[in-house]
């Protein structure tokens, strides 16, 4: 992996070239993982429930998702006449663009990684609230009450559960000593019982409770309620306007799961000292697959919440669970010199 | 130095990528599709009957309290991360202090909570 060590070099046209080409790549193994997730989670929670899954479009049904998108493009796009024209065509790609974006500095093992930033997390956080606005901007432009209620639902629970997701990241960051993923990766180096997960317990429970809330998945589906919303803030999208938003909704599945592994699953680490040998890229494909998995298992399992738990939840229990979680590490560096 | 530059352009370079692709394929999706409004496609959605209304309306000042709360916790999280990568090297002093900051906030959130803020009884 060696041609990405341009990082360090001044910036030259074949470089800028080398970057575009690399985020072209990075956007075909996204759209590829999304198209393959969808098939997979139909899969997955099929056999849960007793059933087979798509089966019919290609071999084992997996021609599905793209039978699927290449419908959704050819389907006609109306746009309701009473809709604010400018907002309802710009939610879409503005939902899109900070998730696609936040990949950018993603590490996936020891050499490849693209953007290296010293403020790593904190760009996570600050370019996915920008999707919280697209989809209030979904919801109003639409002029429709189900997508009103849904977008600002959906815009009360992200702000709620981000708070406790931004703040169970602390105690990883003290751990490490800095904000810089491949820094907090390296200082879980070693095998499993050095990983983040033992250490931060609290911290990794409501990080993954709060991560599940934030793309609006079951049990926190709720702006997507279908049997009291329709189908929430993008009822009145349809054809390719509707399929950006759940793309997005995909890609931050993506992204959370590479921001499990690389925050509390040790990132490319391997388990156990016997199994050094295999590379780190694959160890982080195969935790990542793992907590993709995990998200889809809870979809088929848990029922939905109930609106008025909903917000408890965030600030009652996982909000002082969070910030508790910060005083215990602390507390664990000034006593055990914890992390070392 | 050239570390910091580069992951910058490279980060822009995602950006810019994020917004060619909806433009592109919304247009290519507009040659492809089909064109043909009619008055009763362009109704706004209302489970099948006649919309009653507008939907630009005024609607539950809740949203905007937990919009404020958000405020308050999201402007500690900000005190909170330069704090974490530098706790090291402050030491118990520090702890202290973030535990009177936090401390303070969580009266605030307390406070609300007794108010009933964080109960949600309608819509």
């Amino acid at each position: 992996m060696e041609p990405l060590r341009f990082i360090d070099k001044p910036l030259t046209w074949g470089h800028a070239g080398l970057m575009v080409l690399m985020a072209v790549a990075v956007l075909a193994v996204v759209i590829l993982f999304v198209t393959y997730a969808i098939y997979f989670e139909r899969k997955v929670i099929g056999w849960m429930q007793f059933r087979k899954g798509p089966n019919r479009t290609g071999p084992l049904g997996l021609l599905q998702t793209v039978a699927d998108v290449s419908k959704l493009l050819l389907k006609e796009d109306t746009i309701p006449a009473k809709a604010d024209r400018g907002l309802f065509i710009l939610a879409p790609a503005l939902a899109f663009i900070p998730s696609f974006a936040v990949l950018a500095f993603i590490p996936y093992s020891q050499h490849l990684q693209f953007a290296d930033l010293n403020v790593g997390f904190l760009y996570y956080i600050a370019l996915s609230g920008v999707t919280t606005i697209a989809i209030v901007i979904g919801g109003w432009a639409s002029n429709n009450k189900y997508a009103l209620l849904g977008g600002m639902r959906s815009a009360a629970q992200m702000i709620s559960y981000e708070v406790p997701l931004v703040i169970s990241v602390v105690g990883c960051v003290m751990l490490a000593g800095s904000l810089n993923l491949r820094d907090i990766v390296e200082a879980q180096s070693g095998y499993f019982w050095h990983w983040n997960f033992l250490p931060q317990i609290v911290g990794f429970a409501v990080f993954v409770v709060a991560a599940i809330s934030e793309l609006n998945r079951t049990p926190f589906d709720l702006p997507e309620a279908e049997s009291e919303l329709v189908a929430g803030y993008h009822v009145e999208y349809s054809g390719f306007r509707f399929a950006f938003f759940m793309l997005s909704e995909y890609v931050y599945v993506y992204a959370i799961a590479c921001l499990t592994t690389i925050l509390f699953l040790g990132g490319w680490h391997a388990p156990i000292p016997q199994l050094d040998f295999i590379p780190g890229l694959i160890w982080f494909v195969l935790k990542f697959a793992f907590v993709v998995f995990c998200l889809f298992w809870i979809r088929a399992t848990f029922p939905r919440l109930r609106v008025d738990q909903l917000m408890g939840l965030a600030w009652k229990v996982l909000l002082p669970l969070s910030i508790l979680n910060i005083f215990i590490t602390a507390a664990c560096i000034e006593l055990f010199g914890m992390g070392g | 130095m050239e570390k910091y530059i580069n992951s910058y352009v490279i980060v822009t370079v995602f950006l810019i990528l994020g917004i060619a692709f909806p433009v592109v394929v919304l247009w290519l999706g507009k040659q492809l599709r089909p064109n043909k409004p009619t008055p009763a496609k362009e109704v706004t959605y209302e489970s099948g009957n006649v919309p009653v209304g507008d939907s630009h309306i005024r609607f539950n000042v809740r949203y905007y309290l937990y919009a404020l709360m958000f405020v308050v916790f999201d402007v500690e999280t900000v005190f909170l991360y330069p704090w974490a990568v530098a706790y090291r090297q402050l030491g118990l002093f520090a702890l202290t202090e973030m535990v009177i900051f936090v401390g303070l906030l969580l009266v605030g959130l307390i406070y609300a909570w007794k108010k009933k803020v964080l109960q949600w009884n309608s819509i």
